[in-house]
């Protein structure tokens, strides 16, 4: 006897319909209410005023919508580094350990440098954390390219790694004399990147982050390196055969990727933190996969969902502050928001059918 | 009784209606071919009845009931079988376990079991194939075997084959005639998609005939002549490109290609050419026949620089390019058509990508893309080899005959001194092959040498200067096209004489 199906079932679309696009964010939204709106109740906070916090307030105010842009910033240079390596089909997971590498470097430089004019001293912070993260990509893109050795095992160990290397440091020669606490000596005035509105959190790197959107906007659509990463990531024989150095692309790649990620954590450490510390990201270099599959690999998408990436960030804050909901509330929901949204962008490709 | 109906089927792709209000009606236990250029709607068609795509109107009947055919889970369960134009085989896996993949419902893979079963339904079928052999060091004819075997094994009662016999050799293609017309006898109905009319009358019972979408006709086959069929197609009666016999004995004897003691290792690391000695002249077209999977895509993939090779060297125009990069080869005056589409271009990129991807330095200033000039030689170039797309078309949507006349366009327009065919014309029509045929010739009027290699004997015939046999990755002779005959290229070619 058969089994009795389900009536309805997923079909893979030829193509989305192009009225889904705006659409998806709004559903996004609506599915993530629906799905917190029982936690917010629980805490008796009245969900729609929750999500008021949560969306709309970030944006109301001028302090808080620069916050919002504070928030994106490191998410678009790692969305940016991201969608380098999976442009050129190398699946780079491992921005979260690159950052802290650019973030080491940044650290020392930032002691290494006291004095130096900031012109030169910020560029060369910038170079060094490039040059940084660029390094702590080498090896699995080596592994890669030469043995053939999957770079997500790889680049997601070295992860782990680095948050040993971090740790290590700021609790032996790094830890910070006057305070003790494991963090490193605070940089050199001149190496701080400046603000960029005076008395906001918004600093250079935010120019350095829409750079890094332009220059991927740049590479990927008018020069002929970004049509081989993207030959080498659609069709890895074909790209070959046409007489594109396979290997060399996906290590240029790869390294470009890392170097950028490094730049995430200069950022971090010259704009906000002024320290190395151990939480300096949260979780940035993950996001940022997220940020590249869900901005479809290309800038604009990057750049958008890097904006909507730093409002959710900048809202969980809001909400815990003005309502005096726990802070985890905010964390669960946007944990929830992403779970939503990645399962968005594929449902997007198909369309529930009535069985036959 | 129909045991399909497709009636006044309609689907678009943006502007472009690849199939306009057909109708298309397949009875109990006949063999019923598709016929139409490349580009008529053929695929497409059939990509609906099997739920790949979905029509945007129309109404599919099977046994008389409307179905709805989602997917192809769906038009599995209703007994249609599909094998496709381009095979959807795990290659890591072996046979046995492509052919049962999905089917088999016990958890637990009970390998000898599966290996039996296989063995057996390939013996039924007679499909010979090894079923622990692992798909990815299967020629293109043995996989082809495989997806057929697989649709067979799975019940199919309805079955699609969508040019089937295009990478077969001639004893192979009797074999799986004598297969469906045995199993038509058990009441399988078979939908046969194919270009060679003559394949069409032999084997099949009506024929439906598409033009840019649209039905042309259904008649039965016994009722026309091959002519009244390629009338039906193209609207013009006279085909067939074959090159003017004179020339080719006055041609200064300038050695463009020489192969010298050639060797290479297959994937599995065996040997796979042995010490394979060639040479082509000047305006030349020296033609390698032999049956699939003797050394032929291996021997291509080794003078275009996919493959190493082991021993011996690879002149062009005397320069030593052994070893060399494909970039390199395109540099040395090399021009390489890919035998398989699909991995000789990125399908997912756009045509002008394709087209532009082997010579970006010279539409690069600086690293930069001329965005312009590449638009400009896209344009020429599809207009000049008359592919039916949009510059900015992806590749992947194209039909195969435009696909290949984008990698012909790419390597052509650079006028190399040597070309590198292997099986030009397989899947294309015979407007497309025509066309293909003569840009060979014109090639070779022009003064390139070109390496044909077919396992189409005819085309072999048509359009060679000279005729080398491989068999088993050793040239077992080389003759005039004058002294050879289709006797004497079988008897080498079925490896049972040599001659040097
Ligand atoms: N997914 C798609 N998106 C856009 N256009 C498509 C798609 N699939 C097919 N087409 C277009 O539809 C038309 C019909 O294509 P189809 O593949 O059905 O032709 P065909 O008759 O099978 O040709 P061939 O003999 O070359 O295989 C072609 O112009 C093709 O470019
Ligand atoms: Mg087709």
């Amino acid at each position: 006897m058969e089994a009795k199906r389900f009536p309805y079932q997923l079909v893979k679309t030829d193509t989305p319909p192009i009225w889904m696009r705006p659409l998806i964010p709004v559903l996004i939204l609506l599915i993530t209410f629906l799905i917190t709106a029982g936690l917010i109740l629980s805490t008796r906070a009245n969900p729609f005023q929750a999500y008021y916090y949560f969306l709309i307030s970030p944006l109301s105010s001028q302090v808080s919508f620069l916050e919002v842009l504070v928030k994106s910033t490191p998410l678009m240079l790692t969305g940016v580094a991201v969608t380098f390596a999976f442009a050129t089909g190398y699946y780079n997971i491992g921005a979260e350990g690159q950052l802290y590498a650019g973030a080491i470097a940044a650290a020392w430089l930032g002691i290494v440098l006291a004095g130096v004019p900031a012109a030169i001293a910020i560029p060369l912070m910038i170079i060094g954390g490039f040059l940084a993260g660029m390094a702590w990509a080498l090896i699995p893109a080596l592994l890669k390219v030469r043995l053939a050795v999957d770079e997500v095992v790889t680049t997601l160990l070295m992860n782990s790694i680095m948050a040993y290397i971090v740790s290590a440091i700021l609790n032996g020669p790094w830890r910070d004399p006057t305070s003790g606490w494991p963090q490193s000596p605070e940089i050199a005035e001149n190496t701080m990147f400046f603000k960029l509105i005076p008395r906001s959190r918004l600093h250079f790197g935010f120019i350095v982050a829409l750079v890094g959107i332009a220059v991927l906007w740049f590479i990927l659509t008018q020069t002929s390196f970004g049509l081989k990463m993207r030959a080498v990531g659609l069709g890895k024989p074909a790209a070959q055969f046409a007489g594109i150095n396979v290997g060399r692309t996906t290590l240029i790649a790869a390294l470009i990727s890392g170097g950028i990620a490094g730049i995430a954590g200069v950022s971090e450490v010259a704009g906000i933190q002024f320290h190395l510390i151990g939480d300096l990201s949260a979780g940035y270099g993950y996001t940022g996969v997220i940020i590249a599959t869900l901005g479809s690999l290309n800038a604009i998408g990057v750049f958008v969902a890097s904006l909507f990436f730093g409002l959710i960030d900048t809202g969980a804050q809001t909400v815990s502050r003005a309502m005096g909901v726990p802070v985890y509330l905010g964390e669960v929901t946007q944990a929830v928001m992403l779970l939503v949204a990645l399962g968005m962008y594929l449902l997007q490709r198909y369309r529930i059918v009535r069985r036959a | 009784m129909f045991i399909v109906e497709m009636q006044s089927i309609t689907k678009r792709f943006g502007d472009l209606i690849a199939n306009d209000h057909v109708n298309f009606e397949l009875q109990k236990g006949e063999v019923h071919a598709l016929l139409g250029e490349n580009g008529a709607g053929k695929t497409t068609l059939m990509r609906i009845l099997y739920g790949l795509y979905h029509p945007d109107s129309g109404v599919i009947k099977v046994k008389e009931q409307p179905v709805v055919i989602h997917s192809p889970k769906d038009a599995i369960h209703l007994g249609i079988g599909m094998v496709t134009q381009h095979f959807a085989l795990v290659p890591p896996l072996t046979v046995a376990e492509n052919v049962v993949l999905g089917y088999q419902n016990s958890f637990v893979l009970d390998q000898n079991q599966i290996e039996e079963s296989v063995t057996e339904a390939a013996r039924r079928f007679g499909l010979e194939i090894n079923p622990k052999a692992i798909v990815r060091h299967l020629s293109v004819g043995q996989r082809q075997r495989v997806e057929i075997l697989k649709a067979l094994y799975r019940n199919a009662e309805i079955l699609i084959l969508d040019e089937p016999t295009a990478v077969l050799i001639p004893q192979e293609v009797e074999a799986l005639f004598e297969t469906l017309n045995r199993l038509k006898q058990e009441g399988l109905s078979v939908i046969f998609i194919s270009h060679k009319l003559h394949e069409v009358t032999q084997i099949t019972d009506r024929v439906t005939v598409l033009r840019d979408g649209k039905v042309v006709g259904t008649v039965n086959t016994a009722d026309v002549t091959q002519k009244e069929l390629a009338a039906m197609m193209v609207g013009r009666e006279t085909f067939g490109v074959t090159r003017s016999k004179a020339t080719s004995e006055t041609a200064a004897q300038k050695p463009m290609l020489e192969l010298i003691n050639l060797c290479a290792n297959d994937d599995k690391n065996l040997p796979v050419l042995k010490n394979i000695s060639l040479t082509v002249f000047e305006g030349e077209i020296l033609g390698i026949a032999g049956v699939g999977g003797n050394g032929q895509k291996e021997l291509a993939e080794t003078i275009c620089g996919v493959r190493q090779p082991t021993a011996g060297s690879i002149r062009v125009d005397g320069r030593d390019v052994t070893g060399k990069s494909p970039s390199e080869l395109t540099q040395s005056g090399l021009g390489r058509i890919p035998e398989d589409r699909h991995e000789g271009m990125v399908v997912h990129l756009s045509v002008t990508d394709n087209l532009v991807l082997e010579h970006l330095d010279e539409f690069t200033r600086n690293g930069v893309l001329d965005h312009k000039a590449i638009r400009q030689y896209a344009s020429e170039l599809i207009q000049k080899f008359q592919i039916k797309a949009k510059p900015n078309d992806i590749t992947r949507t194209l039909s195969g005959g435009n696909m290949q006349k984008v990698l012909l366009a790419r390597v052509l327009a650079r006028q190399p001194k040597v070309i590198i065919a292997p099986q030009p014309t397989r899947g294309l029509d015979i407007g497309a092959t025509d066309y293909v045929r003569q840009q060979l010739l014109e090639q070779r009027q022009r003064g390139a040498a070109i390496l044909l290699i077919s396992e189409d004997l005819d085309e072999i015939l048509a359009l060679s200067d000279r005729i080398a046999v491989i068999y088993e990755g050793e040239i077992v002779g080389t003759l005039p096209a004058a002294e050879a005959t289709p006797e004497r290229l079988g008897l080498l070619m079925s490896g049972a004489v040599k001659e040097h």
